[in-house]
């Protein structure tokens, strides 16, 4: 039991990792009809940039993740939403996944060719030390994973219930041409959300590094993870991206535990043959609601 | 461009084709033909042609997205592996690769057009990733990371395959049958059907075309093609093992259809052209090329998204009409 309740408590801990990388990619689908290929890219490199950060420019360890979240909003919110998106998005969706899966490569690549091949060690933000109540123990590491990943998703659910600019968001997401006419900027929406879309990457992309390092290639399962997640929730929820997220989190380590480790990657896969055969618009998704 | 017309040229560059590795020195012509090396990468173009002439079924007039042509390919490659070490002949595995993937793909592709358009797209991700897991796991079937090795190439009605050349050659025969085969079908009623699909589903529909049938049979045999290949592949390379058809090949397979021009015939050729050439002409560079490729394919999404030979059709019909017309 004991056992059980620590692969849960870790399991929800990489989940709420999850459930960032798969809020974003929701996000972007609902305000601007972007199907992110790169996403799992977009967690990937900005610990490379806060590894810059610290190797190059001699930054300490704090200071160079604020830069890490400032160049991944300038790179994968800003110059993403008007250099790769903006020439394409009236172009339809077919184009925009192909130049997002070529994004992807790039940033892979250029990661692997600029960087290294070799995988990464990165700092936490607290140290290992384990801490064991009642039989079970927990490291304060995965403690203060959960703690900011779900600070930062329940800053998120207030920014967009909130405030003014979030249901501003939320109308821009539900009907553009509505939301025009009632006077939202909805092209300043749309960059809002490529930026928080840039944040929570970053954030996800800190929190997971230390415990599976920093390597070129983590972005191919990552984003797996990430689309599975969107879509067993619900493609056009947020609140099913946080479920998707943790279930998946949850499933995987339970099955790298009781199952077999070769085929671990293979859970999050069956979970979403399974969501599209049984229910195909995701546990908590309602049918799709968009007219076009 | 009429249908007598088109097969003539087609038949007159498949004449070319033949000719490319052969020593014409001898009938006094200054031509010295291939090595053993360009034979290779020429076959290697007409295989990965043939998986990508299925991706532009499914992508060019399906409209559907598939990222898991790789995996494709790679259940043809490891059956025909598998089947002729057994002693089963080369025509009974690739007869039972185009069927497998056949099956394969109406079984992936039925629940995910149930859903909504871009459903296939991640289902088909998910089954890249699934099949590259059972390759490398399943050791005893599959041979895990070692691969197979040995494979042997087929004879063909007692002549065997073994000189690059005639392999070359067979591997040729194949890809013009599947070619006309394609030509065939997309000229066929229910090739035109796609054309109406593509132009205005809704007004299709109305007219009684089952929209979800025919997009499954096309997806099933754009699948096919990459079984068939498969099958073609292992006996070319001698080897296989779980890399190539991983995710990242399944990517490249989708994005060489694209530079080539979806929706165009020629565009596969062209496409895998590139994809096969680019890392030979920029091997001094490593792993650049993949670099230049991506950023190629983002500058012709945003710029020209017909690819280089809608580009090309786009700048003849230009010169063809440059007196008026339409702009």
């Amino acid at each position: 039991m004991a056992d059980f309740l620590q692969l849960l408590i870790s399991g929800l801990a990489t989940g709420a990792i999850y459930a960032l990388a798969a809020i974003g990619f929701t996000l972007l689908w609902q305000t601007s009809q972007t199907i992110n290929f790169a996403q799992g890219e977009f967690v990937m490199v900005p610990a490379f940039l806060a590894l810059i950060a610290m190797r190059w420019l001699g930054l300490p360890f704090v200071a160079s993740l604020v830069v890490a979240v400032l160049a991944s909003m300038l790179l994968l919110g800003v110059a993403f939403r008007y250099v790769v998106v903006g020439p394409l998005i009236r172009r339809g969706v077919l184009p925009l996944v192909i130049s997002t899966i070529a994004l992807g490569i790039l940033l892979k690549e250029g990661v692997k060719d600029f960087y290294s091949a070799e995988a990464q060690s990165f700092p936490t933000l607290l140290p290992d030390t384990l801490i064991t109540v009642a039989g079970v123990s927990v490291s304060l590491a995965q403690l203060g994973v959960l703690v900011v990943a779900f600070a930062v998703i329940g800053g998120l659910q207030w920014f967009l219930a909130g405030t003014r600019t979030g249901r501003q968001m939320q109308a821009t997401a539900q009907n553009p041409t509505v939301a025009q006419i009632l006077g939202v900027p909805i092209e300043r929406m749309i960059l809002y959300t490529f930026l928080i879309n840039a944040v929570l990457a970053a954030m996800a992309s800190i929190l997971i590094s230390p415990i599976y390092l920093a390597k070129f290639s983590n972005g191919e399962t990552l984003g797996l993870i990430a689309f599975v997640a969107a879509i067993v929730g619900g493609f056009n929820q947020v609140r099913g991206a946080i479920v998707g997220g943790l279930l998946i989190g949850v499933l995987d380590n339970l099955a790298a535990a009781y199952v077999s480790t070769a085929y671990r990657q293979a859970i999050p896969l069956l979970l979403l043959v399974l969501v599209i055969l049984f229910r195909p618009q995701g546990l908590l998704g309602r049918r799709e609601e968009r007219a076009v | 461009m009429s249908a007598g017309r088109s097969l003539l040229v087609g038949l007159a560059l498949v004449a070319v084709l033949a000719l490319v590795p052969v020593d014409l020195t001898d009938i006094g012509l200054p031509y010295p033909g291939l090595r053993r090396y360009g034979t290779y990468i020429l076959t290697l173009w007409l295989v990965t042609a043939i998986a990508a002439m299925g991706v532009n079924l499914i992508v060019g007039y399906a409209g559907q997205e598939t990222l898991a042509q790789a995996a494709f390919v790679g259940i043809g490659a490891y059956l025909t592996a598998i089947v002729t070490k057994a002693g089963v002949p080369f025509g009974v595995a690739f007869a039972a690769s185009a069927l497998v993937t056949f099956v394969v793909g109406v079984l992936l592709g039925f629940p995910a057009l149930r859903v909504q358009k871009h459903y296939l797209a991640f289902v088909t991700l998910a089954f890249t990733v699934l099949c590259w897991l059972v390759f490398r796991n399943e050791q005893w079937l599959t041979g895990g990371v070692m691969g197979i090795r040995d494979i042997e190439r087929p004879s063909f009605l007692g002549w065997p395959l073994r000189n690059h050349v005639r392999f070359y050659w067979f591997v040729l025969g194949i890809t013009s049958i599947l070619t006309f085969v394609l030509w065939w079908i997309l000229r066929s009623p229910w090739g035109r059907a796609f054309t109406a699909l593509r132009e205005n589903p809704l007004r299709a529909e109305s007219l009684g075309i089952d929209v979800r049938l025919y997009t499954l049979v096309a997806f099933a045999l754009g699948c096919a093609y990459g079984g068939m290949a498969g099958s073609l592949y292992a006996p070319l390379v001698e080897f296989i093992d779980p890399s190539p058809f991983a995710l990242g090949p399944s990517l490249l397979f989708m994005l060489m259809v694209v530079i080539g021009g979806s929706g165009t015939f020629l565009g596969p050729f062209v496409g895998a052209g590139i994809a096969v050439l680019l890392p030979e002409w920029l091997r001094a560079w490593e792993t650049w090329y993949l670099l230049i490729y991506a950023v190629l394919v983002m500058v012709m999404m945003a710029f020209f998204p017909g690819g280089i030979v809608g580009l090309l059709s786009r700048l003849l019909a230009r010169r063809g009409t440059a007196t008026g017309g339409r702009p």
